[in-house]
């Protein structure tokens, strides 16, 4: 059975009766970045509470029902030369299904990509939100200005509990002027340490590094600029860093594709096998992605070391044992929790949390018990 | 004489004063314990200095693990604690209640590790936030946010405020900024949440404690994210013989895709008090901006062009530029002098609702109209970019009744900011000053759920009494947990 309120109202109304019937929900919007099927409970289909409640480009703000389709909301922007800042990826090549990214999801997940290095995650740009909580109330939090200290911020926490504190109703988010103009810097034949020391030098300089991955032997540096002067400077003094060593530069087009593939995991796409994903210290990187190689498969680098994605058939309690902060973002099969464990009086307070919002315990149960 | 309630001290507690501090000095150093009047009534009282209160005794602890022996002391005994970094807050965050005992972080002062390979610095939060940066300034490093306060504020503090500043703008706040932290739970447990990893896999407890106010624990160590220096920065001071028309520049500036690390506005009152006691030579006219870039020298002239464009076209009195480091210093000096400047004036309360940006006009207006209806002065200087306004209300202390008006005046501020869609405070938080209006911008369940998070995390309603939620809402939680 699937559910569809298609407003804030029919949600507290179904959700404050499967409340007082303790009868568990899987939340979906879009149905492209969790996979809950090992979950038990009914689905709740929020896709139909959806469209754009107000955007204002001169105020940097954009509000939205959980509903709306990112590709929607990525266009409006555009065409006021502004972007969500922290690039939220497009799992569907990843996790397979033919739904259609929403903006509810990309905040349940705080799902950010590959600029989240530079501009911080979705929770960092998430103004405010209303929610249905586990009881059926409906909750606000925040707000649409861009600074709020009124009260706490459950927002944070709500971003990123993957549907498990309440349903969402409503985001308001942070635009960002997009720059104009952007060009990346590949460099060949490196290793993982090689790629990470990179990084690091490269993110110690004030020239604005918006991107930087390694996978297969290359490591990639982007930068964004008003224009080409901004750009050209900075990318000659990066190119100083990088002396002796063989760079290639792609032009815009070729950029923007290379981050988008880099951004949705395209080279761990189309195939079946786990996934998972790995935040780590960044100098910590190559010596936990060669760990990992060693259960066989193969890995790549993001946020300038600090995460890692592991696409192999290491066995979870090994990938945990090397990894205590791995993920599992596709099962490939493997069963068990996907989300890691935690130290134990975090973990009794996060599930203190969740029966605070819900205390029947209904909402995608069990999905981030580690 | 000033109207914020609060609550009568617990006469259970206060008869136990001396057992109290008995138990305190005998899980901590000698000097960490202060119980004579003469020396806790330094702790009185934070910024908001028209409220007063000296606490049952003060705790100075150095270690985290001093930290954790106070709060147990406490829990056990049912003691009130009063988390206190600096003592800055201009909200009362850190007003003592008779019956509590004052944690101060003062004496927490390690750095314990700077990792720039990994872009970041880990210290105890009783360092200054300025301090941070300074450790940082050898390897071409700072810590973005910069409260104005920064010279004595912690960062203890800031975390429990998730403090602002000038630069926010471009850089965020706190929360934006901090990676980690070790935090001592109302019990004495002691727990880690985050740290270099570049998020948590689980629930954002570290995004839930930034900001809290201390109603959930004490933040004795933190992880900080640090940024490489921008080559260099330059302000421009753009003058308006219209206030509307400034705040019509602030959107064209933002829309245009040049992002500013500061936008900072000020209004005639402000700039005629600036004027008489900083004499920074700003034009006389109804608002002047303070619009600074940040880059290599190309760079900064791109953007300072562009900014240019924009202003011309709004027909500016005024459109400096800086050319060296002297330029530089005298265009900040005005804003920098400002709450300096208005001091001079008489007495202030200060306040912080933010509101849209678009919204900034009308709501300039409408403090103006308020400030006749109430016949007290009001001078503005604040966040433009982000519409975080800082009206500054003045008034004479010494005449009866005028601060109770000039509170008045400020609720009428601060729910015209509800109005017009933003909030009650972007960046000194709710402490006892903005306690009783938070009805204004949430509903009960709001509330609700915010309490019991706080039912969750300090059962016995021990941490920072009286603070952030409206007393009658919170009764009911009180009574609860007084009763266990």
């Amino acid at each position: 059975m699937t559910m569809t309120p298609r407003n804030e109202a029919e949600l507290a109304e179904l959700i404050a009766a499967r409340h007082a019937a303790r009868a568990p929900l899987r939340i979906t919007g879009g149905g492209t970045r969790v996979q809950m099927a090992h979950l038990a409970g009914d689905d709740l289909n929020v896709s139909g509470i959806s469209g754009v409640v107000t955007y204002a480009p001169g105020e940097m703000t954009l509000i939205a029902r959980p509903g709306t389709s990112l590709a929607e909301i990525e266009t409006m922007l555009a065409a006021e030369g502004q972007a969500l800042a922290f690039e939220p990826p497009d799992m569907r090549g990843l996790l397979g299904g033919n739904g259609v990214p929403t903006i509810g999801g990309v905040v349940a997940a705080n799902a950010s990509g590959p600029r989240r290095l530079f501009a911080g995650a979705c929770r960092d740009h998430l103004l405010g939100l209303r929610l249905v909580d586990g009881r059926g109330r409906v909750l606000k939090n925040g707000g649409r200005v861009m600074k709020n200290v009124t009260g706490l911020d459950l927002g944070k926490l709500i971003c990123g509990a993957h549907g498990t504190l309440g349903v969402l109703t409503e985001v308001a988010l942070k635009t960002l002027p997009l720059m104009p103009e952007r060009m990346t810097l590949a460099i060949h034949g490196v290793t993982a340490t090689d790629a990470v020391g990179l990084f690091s030098a490269a993110l110690a300089t004030p020239y604005e590094v918006t991107g930087a991955a390694f996978h297969d032997g290359r490591a990639w540096l982007r930068i964004e600029g008003l224009a080409q002067p901004q750009l050209s400077y900075r990318r000659d003094r990066l190119l100083g860093l990088f002396a002796g060593r063989e760079v290639e530069e792609l032009d815009g087009p070729a950029s923007t594709a290379l981050w988008r593939d880099l951004r949705d995991g395209a080279h761990f796409s189309g195939t079946e096998a786990p996934l998972w994903r790995v935040l780590v210290k960044p100098t910590d990187a190559p010596r936990i992605a060669a760990a990992l190689e060693a259960l066989g498969g193969a890995t790549s680098l993001d946020w300038g070391g600090g995460l890692i994605w592991y696409s192999g058939p290491g066995a979870a309690p090994a990938v945990r044992g090397i990894a205590p902060h791995a993920t599992l973002i596709r099962r490939g099969g493997l069963g068990g929790a996907a989300f890691p464990p935690q130290a134990a009086p975090v973990a009794a307070l996060s599930q203190g949390l969740r029966r605070t919002f819900d205390p029947a315990a209904i909402l995608n149960p069990g999905l981030m018990e580690g | 004489m000033s109207s914020i309630a609060m609550p009568d001290p617990d006469p259970r507690v206060l008869s136990r004063a001396p057992q109290i501090v008995a138990a305190l000095r005998g899980v901590l150093p000698d000097d960490a314990v202060i119980s004579d009047l003469e020396e806790t009534r330094a702790y009185e009282c934070d910024a908001l200095t028209a409220y007063r209160c000296p606490p049952l005794a003060v705790v100075l602890p150095r270690t985290t693990a001093e930290v954790a022996a106070a709060m147990r002391v406490c829990h056990d005994m049912r003691v009130p604690v009063v988390p206190r970094g600096a003592g800055t807050s201009l909200a009362g965050g850190a007003l003592p209640t008779a019956d509590s005992v004052v944690i101060g972080t003062m004496r927490l002062r390690d750095v314990l590790e700077i990792d720039t390979a990994n872009r970041f610095i880990r210290v105890q939060t009783g360092v200054t936030n300025l301090s941070v940066s300074a450790e940082l300034e050898a390897q071409g490093f700072f810590y973005a946010p910069d409260p104005s306060s920064q010279l004595a504020c912690t960062i203890a503090g800031n975390i429990a405020m998730n403090s602002g500043g000038a630069h926010c703008l471009k850089y965020g706040v706190t929360t934006n900024n901090l990676m980690g932290a070790t935090v001592v739970l109302t019990t004495g447990e002691v727990i880690e949440l985050g740290g270099p990893e570049m998020g948590p896999a689980g629930l954002d407890l570290l995004g839930l404690f930034c900001g809290s106010e201390g109603q959930l624990g004490i933040v004795t160590e933190a992880t900080l994210k640090i940024l490489p220096r921008p080559e260099g920065a330059r302000p421009v001071l753009i003058g308006f013989d219209d206030a509307e028309v400034a705040g019509e520049c602030v959107a064209r500036i933002i829309r245009s895709g040049v992002l500013p690390v500061a936008i900072e506005y000020m209004d005639e009152p402000c700039l005629r008090a600036v004027e008489q006691f900083a004499h920074a030579g700003y034009p006389k006219c109804a608002a002047v901006l303070v619009v600074e870039v940040e880059g290599s020298a190309q760079e900064i002239a791109f953007q300072l062009g562009k900014i240019r464009e924009i202003a011309d076209a709004l027909n500016p009195v005024e459109f400096r530029e800086s050319r060296n480091a002297d330029d530089a210093a005298a265009i900040w000096k005005g804003r920098k002098s400002a709450f300096g400047a208005m001091g001079r004036l008489g007495d202030y309360i200060c306040l912080d609702g933010t509101v849209p940006v678009g919204k900034l006009p009308y709501t300039l207006k409408m403090i103006g109209e308020l400030s006749r209806q109430h016949g007290l002065e009001v001078a503005n200087v604040f966040h433009a970019g982000d519409g975080n306004m800082h009206p500054l209300i003045l008034f004479n202390a010494n005449k009866p009744g005028d601060l109770e008006r000039a509170e008045a005046f400020g609720n009428d501020i601060l729910r015209l900011c509800v109005e017009v869609g933003g909030c009650l405070t972007g960046e000194h938080g709710v402490g006892i000053e903005k306690r009783d209006l938070m009805g204004v911008q949430y509903a009960p369940d709001d509330l609700a759920i915010q309490m019991q998070v706080k039912d969750l995390f300090d059962p016995r309603w021990l941490l920072n009494p009286a603070k952030v939620f409206p007393l009658d809402a919170s009764q009911p939680h009180r009574d609860r947990a007084a009763a266990e």
